[in-house]
């Protein structure tokens, strides 16, 4: 499932006979309490700092068509379970709707073809997975920005949450299904886009259709894919476990820039 | 009082022979060394289990931009299973080429002997997952880095530098480079005069690391990093691409590696005892020189 798939450790092999290192762990550093804020110090001093270097919202480097990668590994959930999202598949999206609500004045509800037509944005980028690796590829959707002012945000809200179709973990109260979020500094940001389009093609199942977010400057697990809502907050703790994310929620940095 | 201390004088300086010379102690490593001298190595080490434990959740390397499960890898480390016996084997590619590591890279063992699937052995990396490597590794960097300025300010303003670390003309000809290389190979140590300063090769080799290895070191970790490329894409194309950063992230970490085992063997080799007092409290004693 997709929690071992993100923490896989072997290139090619199958390693049936042999244990996966998070099964023989000991106690980790992470997880010792005294250690958390001098941990803690180094995300929160990235992100300052990162603020700093960014406070002129500059864009990440664009490539071109001749630089995207042959491959694009999708990586977390291949295929959301359940037949709500197989009915989806087999109407081609046809009754999906995006929900954008919260703390904005006019909240949403827009098919896939009024998504697509609004303006749009397409820009040729890198993705980077916190693993280590990297792909490239073209990506065309609305800028959040322009969702985010067509729904007219509110002035309390500060994050804006994602909310995923995949359920990655069953639990009651269905706190298992993947979720992001961001703040206005990030959402604002012109190469922020909610992507339908991929290498000139429709977004495929295995990166997120109908909807995927495009988040350039953090690394993979904060492009939440098979977003249905999109939630303006001013706070994320009554989200889920509320560390702002699914992965966050199991130990993962909410900011993710480097 | 001075005509007591006359005799006393005298006596001791006859009991000491002049062919048999003082043993001097110096005061050579100042506190602000000292103290950034061990805080960078508890740093360093946390960035080496950490980061070896980064490198294990996604054991290749590749040159340009992108970098993923099926592009040519320039070194990769796998476990394979052997179908005859049922046992993984550990396998390390270079360049194309295959090499069997079992043991040691690809598959290791446990305490009770049991194969392990892992690029680098368990008992070598921070026991951790990817979150919790990312959080100590990015830490530890942030102290590299508050650690390393406080350093570089003060050799530049105390003269630590230009006194103690760059090479003068004369020791960069390649005659005295050539007799400081066999006296090296002879595992000779420095004696009277010699001793008070470092050697060419100590200087050249501290030099090295201090102004070329950890910056890049830091530079290429920043190339990871897709917020601080998009304030600096000239990142980029100073590396070759973000998986060409991450190589030779790789290749100078295992250059660091490779200087401190240099480094603990000359510390043990030229003297433990008085090497280790020195870094700890500063004092180094001169050895004398050999009369002929």
């Amino acid at each position: 499932m997709s929690l071992i798939t993100r923490r896989s450790l072997i290139a090619g092999g199958s390693a049936a006979a042999a244990t996966l290192v998070s099964a023989c762990d000991p106690v980790a550093i992470s997880d010792v309490a005294w250690l958390r804020p001098i941990l803690d110090l180094g995300q929160v001093m990235s992100m300052h700092a990162q603020r700093l270097l960014l406070a002129g919202q500059p864009l990440v480097r664009e490539f071109t068509e001749a630089d995207i990668s042959p491959e694009f590994p999708p990586n977390g959930t291949e295929r959301p379970n359940g037949m709500a999202y197989f009915r989806h598949m087999m109407s081609n999206f046809a009754d999906f709707r995006l929900t954008v609500d919260g703390m904005v004045k006019k909240p949403l509800s827009l098919t896939l073809d009024e998504v697509k037509a609004m303006p749009s944005r397409t820009q040729i980028t890198m993705h980077n997975c916190d693993e280590g690796w990297s792909a490239i590829g073209q990506w065309t959707g609305v800028p959040m920005g322009r969702l985010l002012g067509t729904a007219e945000l509110l002035p309390e809200a500060r994050y804006i949450v994602f909310h995923c179709m995949d359920e990655m973990v069953r639990t009651p109260d269905n706190s298992g299904f993947y979720y992001e979020s961001i703040d206005l500094f990030d959402a604002l940001h012109p190469q922020t886009i909610v992507a339908y389009g991929m290498n000139g093609k429709a977004l495929p199942v295995a990166h997120g259709a109908p909807l995927r977010l495009r988040v350039e400057r953090h690394v993979g697990y904060k492009h939440a894919k098979y977003v249905n809502r999109i939630e303006a907050v001013d706070r994320l703790s009554h989200i889920a476990r509320g560390k702002g994310g699914f992965w966050e929620d199991r130990g993962y940095q909410w900011y993710a820039g480097l | 009082m001075v005509a007591s201390s006359e005799p006393n004088a005298e006596t001791k300086a006859a009991a000491q022979p002049d062919v048999v010379p003082r043993r001097e102690v110096m005061y050579r490593h100042t506190v602000a060394v000292r103290l950034t001298h061990w805080i960078n190595a508890l740093i360093l080490v946390l960035l080496l289990i950490s980061g070896l434990r980064l490198f294990n959740y996604h054991p290749a390397l590749y040159w340009g931009n992108y970098g993923y499960r099926g592009v040519p890898p320039l070194l990769a480390i796998a476990a394979l299973e052997d179908i005859d016996t049922d046992e993984p084997v550990g396998v390390t590619t270079i360049m194309g080429h295959n090499f069997i590591t079992t043991g040691v890279l690809g598959v290791s063992y446990d305490a009770s002997g049991e194969p392990v699937s892992a690029a680098f052995p368990n008992w070598l990396t921070l026991s951790d997952t990817l979150a919790g490597a990312r959080d100590v590794h990015f830490a530890a960097a942030w102290l590299l880095v508050i650690n390393g300025l406080a350093y570089l300010l003060f050799g530049l303003f105390t003269g630590h530098f230009r006194r103690d670390l760059m090479p003068d003309a004369a020791e960069l000809r390649p005659r005295h480079m050539l007799a400081d290389i066999l006296s090296h190979i002879r595992l000779r140590r420095a004696r009277g005069a010699a001793a008070r300063r470092y050697n060419v090769l100590q200087k050249l080799a501290y030099v090295i690391v201090i102004f070329a290895l950890l910056p890049v070191m830091v530079l290429s970790g920043l190339t990871m990093s897709p917020a601080v490329t998009a304030a600096m894409p000239f990142l980029f194309d100073m590396f070759g691409g973000r998986q060409s950063a991450r190589t030779i992230h790789f290749v100078v970490a295992n250059l660091l590696v490779l200087f401190v085992f240099v480094h603990i063997t000359q510390v043990v080799v030229t003297g433990l005892f008085n090497n280790m007092r020195s870094m700890i409290t500063g004092r180094y004693a001169i050895l004398p020189e050999i009369r002929k």
